[in-house]
């Protein structure tokens, strides 16, 4: 029994079971396939995380949003004032995380790519892109970027996903895809 | 003179040390006070995160969120756990516990951190969830707890190191220590290499909450943490899957199909588990690609495939023994005719198919590198991991209590037709609200979020009707399994104060072993542990496991498709390099 010694002295000579021999090579089998997927996909696949990210400090990333906000915002929605950018296509896009919004609302073209920046200036977030539903965390003192291509126009929200204090909740930023 | 220190229990044949004894009786208890408290704050949570009911204001839905996390994962698994190893390694071994006095010490730093950090949670400082990401700051006792507690729980794990030193040099065994223990052991291996990532981790932090130190990196912190948080998780397993075996044993007098197979599986876990972190690291910066589908796959696919095995062992074994008896009709006569209405059984079974089939499978998919992308931090986590560690290993802790309330505290179960009735009610629960968030995270929703309506917010978003719908309707599964789990809680107290004494010695006191000279310890030396004795008859031959096969193949089957349909799922994401 599982809860006295093994009947066999010397139990690690005992043949296995042909079922469990089965089972093991299917079971490897399908943890081989599972393994290779993830290369294969980096290869075949369209969506996939860049390795690119660099260090950097929230008062370095916040002047290099500014600056491209004061470049190319054109207009401002909602009571707040929150500038909309339109940046020119390709260009290196700016999104800062804080407490408790994402900031500003940025303006795309479908079908187009852009070199999206992102990093927090304070806790940990969450950018979490609905309803396309892409998740992805963000952490203050590290720039993750990535090249983004919309492929549906509309509005979308970015949620935050990671709690990061009492107003966590309402920490949402928008993309809006022409 | 001899001192008499062990007693047999009558109905199970177990020898108990007394002091191995009161120290499994005084964890296991702890462990079922924080499992109640902290499943009743889960209600709380999942109350207000259905927009229908809204409970908790924010502040306190965050406090509440801190405090299921922490008391439950931490404190009622842990606690239990160290019991276990007790009973693994004294109980099953007849061996006297190595340093009891120690043992204690170790319990009353459990106690001290357990009860000093939920304070912090508690007063409202600390509410940093059970994660601690940094630069978030909890108080300084905060940390402290946590590091007390573990510093508490690694003295029970080279208690366990040491018991079975003992054991072997006084020969109070024969042969191998049994499948169980060698589980044990695993966990025991696992505990002390993820407390010493914890220390790696959390002195640090302890020190930078008292000014002393002025910055943790965030993302050294996660991978460090994580090396914690997820090794954790393989200790519940690697506890979980002993008490299968356990059970098996216990119930239908099981052996394992093959011990080298299972001891193999049990090994992997140790081996393949140092980085298997990274997959919670999968969309962070700071890391590559190369790094995380490496420590992906070497450190977490050869665990999957332990414990793919061991859900085709554990199950293979109960079968061969029920075949023996007599229950060969086709392929599942066997599994129907199983006792259903013990809790020990069915709360063990209904812990593993949910485990596997639920906990299992979405676990190895969103563990997938790019999949994470449409996963990560939604509710679909949070929904993953009860039922790997709500129903896996929680439940099956529930059901050997079921078997060990009687053995050890010689109590009669009080409310037996209730404790029938139990483990459906928990796990049925369970997976109504695991299925929704599934659900739920699927569409979108965030984890640990107090309103997905963004009443409050500048900007708004709304989420697909469904999905809100779906988040709602967990609460009535969050409902049953509450009271599966209240009634859980209510059978083992009540059957600790009230349940009729099996031997006259039982009173509450002496079941804790006072006075000190209590009678039911007449034993100096137990005999000799002997190896499992070689059946002869039996129906069963190398066939005998062909219903289990059919189940792992259907297991199989809706692992593919699923992983699958999230590929597809992926696919259809707005492209990114
Ligand atoms: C009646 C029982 C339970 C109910 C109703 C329940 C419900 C919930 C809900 C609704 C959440 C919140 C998800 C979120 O907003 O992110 C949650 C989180 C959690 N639960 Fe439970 N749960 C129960 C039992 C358990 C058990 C037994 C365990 C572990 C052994 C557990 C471990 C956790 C953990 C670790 C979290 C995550 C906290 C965090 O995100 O920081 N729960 N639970
Ligand atoms: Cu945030
Ligand atoms: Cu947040």
């Amino acid at each position: 029994m599982s809860i006295t010694p093994p009947s066999q002295r010397i139990w690690w000579k005992e043949p296995i079971h042909k079922i469990e021999a089965t089972w093991i090579i299917i079971a490897l089998a399908w943890c081989l396939v599972l393994f290779l997927w993830m290369p294969y996909w980096h290869v075949y696949g369209k969506q996939n995380l860049s390795n690119e990210s660099y260090k950097t400090t929230p008062a370095a990333f916040e002047a290099k949003a500014k600056a491209m906000v004061d470049k190319y915002t054109v207009r401002k929605e909602t009571k707040e004032d929150i500038p909309v950018v339109a940046p020119p296509v390709g260009s290196d896009v700016y999104l800062v995380g804080r407490l408790w919004s994402w900031w500003p609302i940025l303006e795309l073209e479908k079908d187009k790519s852009y070199r999206i920046h992102i990093s927090s200036l304070d806790y940990q977030h969450g950018f979490s892109l609905q309803p396309t539903n892409m998740n992805l965390q963000i952490l203050p003192g590290y720039e993750t970027v990535i090249t983004l291509t919309p492929n549906q126009k509309g509005d979308f929200g970015i949620v935050c996903n990671e709690y990061c204090g009492i107003g966590h909740h309402n920490m949402l930023g928008k993309i809006i895809v022409k | 003179m001899a001192v008499k220190m062990f007693r047999q229990c009558p109905d199970s044949g177990l020898y108990f040390h007394k002091s191995a004894e009161s120290l499994m009786k005084a964890h296991a208890v702890l462990g079922v006070v924080f499992l109640l408290v902290g499943g009743l704050f889960g209600l709380l949570v999942a109350a207000t995160r259905a927009p229908g009911i809204h409970l908790l204001d924010a502040e306190t839905f965050y406090t509440a969120l801190t405090f299921h996390g922490t008391a439950i994962l931490i404190f009622w698994i842990i606690f239990f756990e160290v019991a276990v190893l007790y009973f693994a390694s004294s109980t099953l071994l007849r061996c006297r516990p190595a340093t009891p006095g120690i043992g204690w010490l170790g319990f009353i730093l459990m106690l001290l951190g357990s009860v000093l950090t939920s304070v912090a949670m508690l007063k409202g400082g600390s509410t940093v969830m059970f994660t601690s990401y940094v630069p978030m700051q909890a108080e300084p006792i905060f940390y402290l707890g946590l590091i007390l507690f573990a510093v508490g729980a690694l003295i029970g794990c080279f208690i366990f190191l040491g018991t079975l030193v003992v054991a072997k040099a006084e020969k109070t065994y024969d042969g191998s220590i049994p499948l169980v223990t060698f589980g044990a052991l695993t966990a025991a291996i696992i505990a002390i290499f993820t407390i010493a990532s914890g220390a790696v981790i959390l002195i640090p932090t302890l020190l930078w909450s008292m000014g002393f130190i002025s910055n943790v990196d965030p993302a050294m912190y996660r991978v460090i943490w994580w090396a914690l948080g997820h090794s954790s998780q393989q200790i519940n397993v690697a506890a979980h899957v002993s008490i299968w075996y356990a059970v098996a044993a216990i119930v239908f007098g099981a052996k394992p199909m093959s011990e080298k197979v299972s001891r193999t599986a049990f090994l992997l876990y140790i081996l393949f588990l140092q980085l298997a972190s990274a997959h919670h690291i999968l969309v962070d910066p700071g890391v590559s690609s190369t790094w995380k589908v490496f420590n992906t796959s070497y450190a977490m696919y050869l665990a999957v495939l332990a414990s793919m095995v061991h859900g085709l062992t554990v199950p293979g074994c109960i079968e061969v023994a029920q075949r023996k008896k007599g229950y060969t009709n086709g392929l599942f006569e066997w599994l129907r005719k199983a006792p259903w209405d013990n809790p020990v059984f069915s709360g063990m079974f209904m812990a593993m198919i949910i485990f596997g089939f639920i906990g299992g499978i979405t676990g190895v998919v969103m563990g997938t590198e790019q999949i994470n992308l449409i996963i990560h931090n939604t509710i679909f986590v949070p929904a993953h991991f009860h039922a790997t560690v709500a129903v896996g290993t929680t439940l099956t802790f529930m059901a050997i209590t079921y078997f060990l309330l009687p053995v050890i505290f010689r109590r009669q179960l009080i409310w037996p037709g209730l404790a029938k009735w139990q483990p459906y009610l928990f796990a049925g629960g369970m997976t109504i609200m695991i299925l929704l968030l599934l659900g739920a995270g699927t569409l979108g929703v965030p984890r640990r979020h107090w309103d997905v309506n963004f009443t409050d917010a500048a900007l708004h978003y709304q989420f697909a009707g469904t999905a809100i719908s779906m988040l709602g309707m967990a609460v009535v599964g969050a409902v049953l399994a509450s009271v599966g789990g209240v009634l859980f809680c209510l059978i083992a107290v009540g059957t600790l104060v009230f349940g009729k004494k099996l031997d006259a010695g039982a009173s509450l006191l002496s079941s804790f072993g006072f006075p000190l000279a209590s009678s039911s310890y007449n034993v100096e030396r137990p005999d000799k542990l002997g190896l499992t004795p070689i059946e002869t008859s039996g129906h069963s031959d190398a066939h005998g496991a062909k219903g289990t096969f059919v189940l792992a193949l259907v297991f199989l089957a809706t692992f593919v498709v699923y992983f699958f349909i999230n590929a597809k799922y992926l696919s259809s994401l707005w492209p990114m390099s």
